[in-house]
């Protein structure tokens, strides 16, 4: 799953509970049963994940209505 | 759904049954493409659709006394297709070349053929093509028998010389001048006999015959009391060239059989002239006289125009009515078949989800189809089977099935008796979306009905009917269960109600239980006020679930009269009414098209509508189709404004639904009753383009106070250096809300809000 915009918001988000700058990491998304690594931002120290509106709303929204119909 | 259940709706839809001039047609031609052809200006096409069914076209095409037009349906409305002028037609204008058929591996057996008529000549045609050793007897000394017996200018001898060259050239070994006497059969060596000797009363076999001396054969296989002997043609009907062909090509099937010695009679359902099933309705067809035709036939032109007038017979009343089955552009025999293998998928994606899910189960096809196929009940078994399989989409009709949780909540739903006592004699069910759409009326028709019926209880809550769409069975018996619980525990009231809907789901799960239309009430009792005006066309759009409910349609009717409000007839009302695309959940499923069942309907009338589903009011209004709901006549001010006004959208909704409940406890039990969830306290603001995006993405404005309460007290969320906004996300059950905020003030203000199913690592 790719996330070409993750480079343009890399240094703009920073944790709301921690404060650090959130960094591009790997994280497993999945549904259904079926799971794939995607990178995103994330707070390295709270371990939350930051998913943008344009993934939510493109690809994730591709996989899950492909995901259903299997 | 089983192979059998399969089988059986495949069965029921008619349309790929053979139009009427096919099936009367004893070996079947294929009129309608042959007229389709034709229309078109391909007489080539045309006479290969002929030459593919007969060997001798040109013979067929001016003596074929065709049994094709009995049956025509254009025969009422101008004349009978004049299918044989059209045949020849085709073959004078095209190539008429005839390729030689595929021969079949030499085969031993050796059949005799007597008498060289037409009947005789096909038999030898199809057999010769299976491979067997043909030998024709003639006692004349040409082939053709009564086929000379035609004048010349209609069938000339080089014509028939022509023909019946081409069979004979394929091997048939023919003997010409020879009697087949008794004395002459002993000599000859065969395994099988074809006769077809015309009325000329020969019988070298010595067959077993009937009182009048005609020969004893079975009419469905051609066999004789001699069981390698057969008979057809004119020795068993008047003569018909039509049927001599069809005779020698059913008998050579059974002369086949026989030789292979298998089964005369299996699988030979419909092979000569037959009545199908096949209904064509010509209550629309516009009058086209038959194109008049003269002795040398039609010129290409005139074959042409002719052909034009071919209806082209099939059935499509549903999918002419349905813009569901007209959308998917087949028709229920191939959509049974593509759910039944939607279902039998168990890697692949499933392509057919979408397409069983956007079925309003309206049940206007069974109300049109010849056969009583109902498209509507095939997808909601089959909704059922996939729920029960968990092959169900998840998002498929989850918003509809969470909005129903929402007004069976504790919070939302109310039951509530007048006085002290803890049963009532009638209970007003307005429905959950009445009270969605227009909570006003919820108190003041509970007024109006309380008037009229002492001791009347109130129910806020919903019926249970998008489960019973999603195919959710389980969740809809608990639904039906819960409400039953009430029902006894307030002395089995009598139930009024107001919408359709909700009837049809009590009716089917709770039929021991009375029921009453509001409007039947307001008519029983004169409630309806009068001199009510309306300034322009009012036509009535029945909501589909009213189809057979005479008393409701009826009661609306004398309402509306007794108002004093003028009403006409929608082409397509009462029992044919269509749905507004609310029905069976389609909304959710498929949205583009629930956009054109909608304007389908608003244009069938330029006049304003009238109805008695709210549902059906606002999709309607929502479309720029003036819409009254029969209770804004009866309580409505400013008509017009009621009449154009936009529904209230989905968080709107669930706001009604509380305030209607508030509204009925300060009546009935005169007290106030604060609702307030904490999240409430977040006053939002956004812009009415966001607002509408979020109806869109179907999120509510409380999943979105939900966000900011989550992020504002527990610190969880992140925060953006260049803009200063806050995004959080908070995941009440399965969907993940993400809302992009920022504090003005006492407001938060909104600037995105989206959400997803799939789960990240890390909560989100």
């Amino acid at each position: 799953m790719s996330n070409p915009s993750l480079e343009s918001l890399k240094g703009q988000w920073t944790c709301g509970k921690c404060g650090s700058l959130l960094e591009v990491a790997s994280v497993n998304v999945s549904y259904l049963g079926s799971g794939y690594p995607v990178d995103l931002l994330v707070c390295k120290n709270c371990k939350r994940p930051l998913v943008p509106a344009e993934l939510a709303l493109g690809k994730m929204l591709e996989v899950e209505k492909l995901m259903e119909d299997k | 759904m089983d192979q059998t259940r399969l089988r059986e709706l495949e069965d029921q839809c008619i349309q790929e049954c053979a139009p009427p001039c096919a099936a009367h047609c004893p070996v079947h031609v294929d009129v309608r493409a042959l007229t389709s052809a034709v229309a078109g200006g391909d007489f080539q096409s045309a006479f290969k659709t002929l030459s593919k069914t007969i060997p001798f076209p040109e013979i067929i095409a001016r003596t074929c006394d065709q049994p094709c037009q009995a049956a025509c349906y254009r025969k009422t409305v101008g004349g009978d297709i004049q299918v044989a002028a059209l045949e020849l037609t085709s073959i004078q204008h095209s190539d008429h070349l005839i390729a030689k058929p595929m021969l079949l591996p030499r085969r031993d057996a050796r059949v005799l053929i007597i008498g060289g008529g037409l009947s005789g000549l096909t038999a030898a045609f199809e057999l010769v093509k299976k491979g067997y050793q043909v030998a024709l007897y003639e006692r004349e000394n040409r082939l053709g028998g009564r086929l000379w017996n035609y004048p010349e200018d209609q069938l000339h001898g080089d014509v028939i010389q022509r023909e019946i060259e081409r069979i004979v050239d394929l091997g048939v070994k023919v003997h010409t001048n020879t009697e087949v006497t008794p004395l002459l059969v002993t000599t000859l060596q065969f395994d099988a006999c074809y006769l077809g000797t015309g009325n000329s009363a020969s019988n070298p076999f010595n067959l077993l015959t009937n009182p009048d001396h005609t020969l004893q054969v079975n009419m469905d296989t051609f066999q004789t009391s001699q069981a390698n002997v057969f008979a057809g043609g004119s020795l068993l009907h008047t003569p018909s060239t039509i049927f001599s062909v069809s005779d020698g090509r059913r008998a050579a099937i059974s002369i086949d059989r026989f030789l292979q010695n298998v089964s005369l009679t299996a699988s030979r359902v419909n092979e000569g002239a037959y009545d199908t099933r096949l209904i064509t309705n010509i209550s629309k067809v516009e009058k086209v006289e038959t194109i008049p035709l003269f002795k040398a036939g039609y010129s290409a032109k005139d074959a042409i125009e002719e052909a034009k007038r071919c209806l082209q017979c099939d059935c499509m009343e549903c999918v002419k009515v349905c813009e569901y089955l007209k959308h998917y552009g087949s028709y229920p025999r191939k959509y049974v078949r593509e759910i039944y293998n939607n279902l039998s998928i168990i890697m692949r994606t499933r392509t057919s989800n979408k397409m069983i899910n956007s079925c309003t189960q309206c049940g206007l096809c069974a109300e049109v189809c010849p056969s009583d196929l109902n498209m509507g009940e095939v997808t909601h078994e089959v909704r059922q089977t996939m729920v029960k399989t968990n092959k169900m989409p998840p998002s498929a009709h989850d918003f509809a099935l969470r909005d129903m949780a929402f007004s069976n909540d504790p919070r939302v739903a109310l039951t509530l008796v007048p006085g002290e006592g803890s049963t009532c004699d009638a209970l007003f069910f307005p429905g959950c979306q009445l009270t969605a759409s227009n909570p006003e009326y919820i108190p003041q028709l509970y007024q109006s009905l309380a008037s009229a019926l002492p001791n009347l209880g109130v129910m806020l809550r919903c019926c249970g009917a998008p489960a019973d769409w999603s195919g959710e069975e389980n969740l809809f018996t608990q639904t039906m269960q819960e409400f039953k619980t009430q029902w006894l525990a307030l002395g089995k009231p009598k139930l009024v109600l107001a919408c359709t809907s909700c009837l049809r789901m009590f009716s089917t799960a709770l039929p021991e239980m009375e029921t009453i239309s509001a409007w039947q009430v307001f008519e029983e009792h004169n409630l309806f006020p009068t001199g009510r005006q309306y300034t322009r066309p009012l036509a009535i759009h029945d909501p589909c679930t009213s189809r057979h409910v005479e008393a409701w349609q009826d009661a609306v009717r004398s309402g509306l009269d007794a108002m004093g409000i003028v009403h006409h007839e929608l082409e397509m009302s009462r029992d044919l009414t269509e749905c507004c695309g609310y029905g069976g959940v389609a909304w959710l499923a498929h949205p583009e098209l629930v956009h054109d069942i909608l304007n389908r309907r608003a244009s069938e009338d330029n006049a304003d509508y009238l109805t008695y589903c709210v549902m059906c009011r606002d999709l309607l209004a929502g479309k720029g189709k003036s819409t009254l709901h029969l209770l804004d006549l009866v309580y409505g001010k400013d008509l017009d404004q009621l009449a154009r006004r936009k529904g209230p959208d989905y968080s709107q909704r669930h706001e009604n639904r509380l305030r209607a409940k508030q509204k009925m406890i300060k009546l009935i039990a005169e007290r106030d009753q604060p609702m307030t969830e904490s999240y409430e306290s977040y006053m939002l603001l956004l812009t009415p383009e966001l607002r509408a995006t979020l109806e869109d993405r179907l999120i509510l404005i409380e999943d979105v106070q939900k966000v900011i309460e989550h992020a504002e007290t527990t610190g969880e969320s992140f925060k953006n250096q260049q803009t200063g906004h806050t995004l959080a996300f908070y995941k009440p059950n399965l969907i993940t809300y993400w809302v992009e905020y920022s504090h003005e003030g006492d407001t938060w203000k909104v600037h995105n809000a989206y959400s997803h199913r799939m789960e990240l690592e890390g909560g989100a």
